[in-house]
């Protein structure tokens, strides 16, 4: 968990995927899409990467990837970042976080 | 020569009629009751016309018994379909789903989707009477509501036939033929229903505009990036399959062909998971246009989008009762 935190603190944007996850894919092109430019974490490619996993679910994320933190705080799984770009609110965060600009 | 074929107790005339009658029949006679002799070649030629008659009869006899038993059948099979309906072999939101989806997946779905138009377009209808009857906005939210809470319901059911058979949602087949043309991951395109009902809507507060367009551009990058996302797994598909190709015959390539495989089975389960954010996506659409519209205009939104489906399903009519060469 401390991982994590400390992970997704470094950026506006953390994402938290797996390299055969296409769903991971989708969120990515979202976020590149609207300008964010996210840090990316393999967790298949850390060696944590299981810990790191079980983590995210207590947190709430399921499945555990793709995982997104704005602005150091844990926001949700795909279906999370979704449903809060639809009601407008993504880019709100995003501009919080100073991750994109108008 | 001649069969004394009558009944000894008939009188003369009586004999000699039905004589006549039965020269007829054997031909020996033409029917126009002239005595005219035929030959064999003539005689046998008749004898096979009625021969390939009486065949003809007995065919089209069976034929009949045959749709007759069909027909029976047929009722047969409605009534129990009725009567599995009833003890809620179908019905959704009863206990256990993948019980009652697993064994028929497919089948079972479209029975539902089915039942599902019939009462949205029950809704849709009352919706259009209250709107046409000058109906206030109490009572117009209501059916409102009721009409959203009831997509709802199609997203659920569409959920739980995904795990059951995704490729059936995928495929679309229980959607009518036009509607396939703009099926995009198992269902609508939100961006493209919004397109079309921003000309319906007017007039808008310049807020209410905003927010439609930032609407219809949300959803659409969503619809994108899924759409890459789902682009990204067929890649990754065909690697996988592609990965397992290789000489033939040693023990090594046989495990990593089952590796491949079962790789790729992992792949093909992440499909249900695409559609299951399609369809939030959809859900969250039609959510996020209310709260942005009054009531009175979510109500013109929703007729002038059923509607545009109606005329969908009705154009696949047409086109497959088209007449062809």
């Amino acid at each position: 968990m401390d991982k994590i935190r400390e992970l997704a603190s470094k950026s506006a944007v953390v994402i938290f995927t797996k390299s055969s996850c296409c769903m991971c894919h989708s969120i990515k092109a979202l976020f590149y899409e609207l300008g964010a430019s996210p840090s990316i974490h393999e967790l298949d490619q850390d060696s944590r990467g299981n810990e790191m996993a079980v983590a995210l679910r207590i947190l709430g994320c399921n499945p555990c990837v793709p995982a997104i933190f704005i602005g150091g705080q844990f926001v949700g799984s795909a279906k999370d970042v979704i449903s809060l770009h639809v009601d407008g609110s993504l880019k709100e965060m995003l501009i919080n976080a100073k991750a994109i600009w108008l | 020569m001649m069969a004394d074929i009558s009944p000894s107790t008939s009188t003369d005339a009586d004999t000699e009629d039905k004589n006549r009658y039965q020269l007829q029949q054997l031909g020996a006679v033409a029917s126009d009751g002239s005595d005219r002799p035929k030959d064999q070649k003539t005689l046998r030629r008749l004898a096979q016309n009625r021969e390939a008659a009486r065949k003809s009869r007995l065919r089209k006899k069976a034929y009949v018994q045959q749709l007759e038993s069909s027909r029976m059948k047929l009722t047969q099979l409605e009534q129990e379909l009725q009567r599995a309906r009833q003890q809620g072999i179908f019905i959704s939101g009863s206990g256990d789903q993948s019980q009652s989806m697993s064994g028929n997946g497919a089948l079972a779905f479209d029975v539902e989707y089915a039942r599902w138009l019939e009462e949205q377009n029950r809704r849709v209808n009352e919706l259009r009477g209250a709107v046409n009857s000058h109906a206030g906005d109490a009572e117009l939210r209501i059916i409102v509501d009721g009409i959203l809470a009831h997509y709802d319901d199609i997203f659920r059911i569409k959920g739980d036939a995904a795990k059951a058979d995704v490729f059936h949602i995928l495929s679309g087949m229980w959607k009518t033929p036009a509607e396939r043309c703009f099926l995009w991951l198992g269902g609508f395109r939100s961006s493209e229903l919004l397109k079309l009902l921003i000309n319906q809507l007017e007039p808008l507060t310049e807020q209410q505009l905003l927010a439609i367009n930032n609407l219809q551009q949300s959803s659409q990058q969503a619809e994108d990036a899924l759409s890459q996302g789902m682009e990204a797994l067929q890649q990754s598909l065909a690697e996988t399959l592609a990965g397992s190709l290789g000489p033939s015959g040693s023990s090594g390539n046989v495990a990593n062909y089952m590796g491949q495989m079962a790789m790729a089975m992992g792949k093909l389960g992440t499909l249900e998971g695409f559609i299951r954010q399609a369809d939030n996506l959809r859900q969250q659409t039609l959510q996020q246009m209310h709260r942005i519209l009054t009531t009175r205009q979510s109500a013109r939104a929703l007729l002038a989008i059923t509607d545009y489906f109606s005329r969908l399903r009705a154009l696949s009519s047409l086109w497959l009762a088209r007449p062809r060469e």
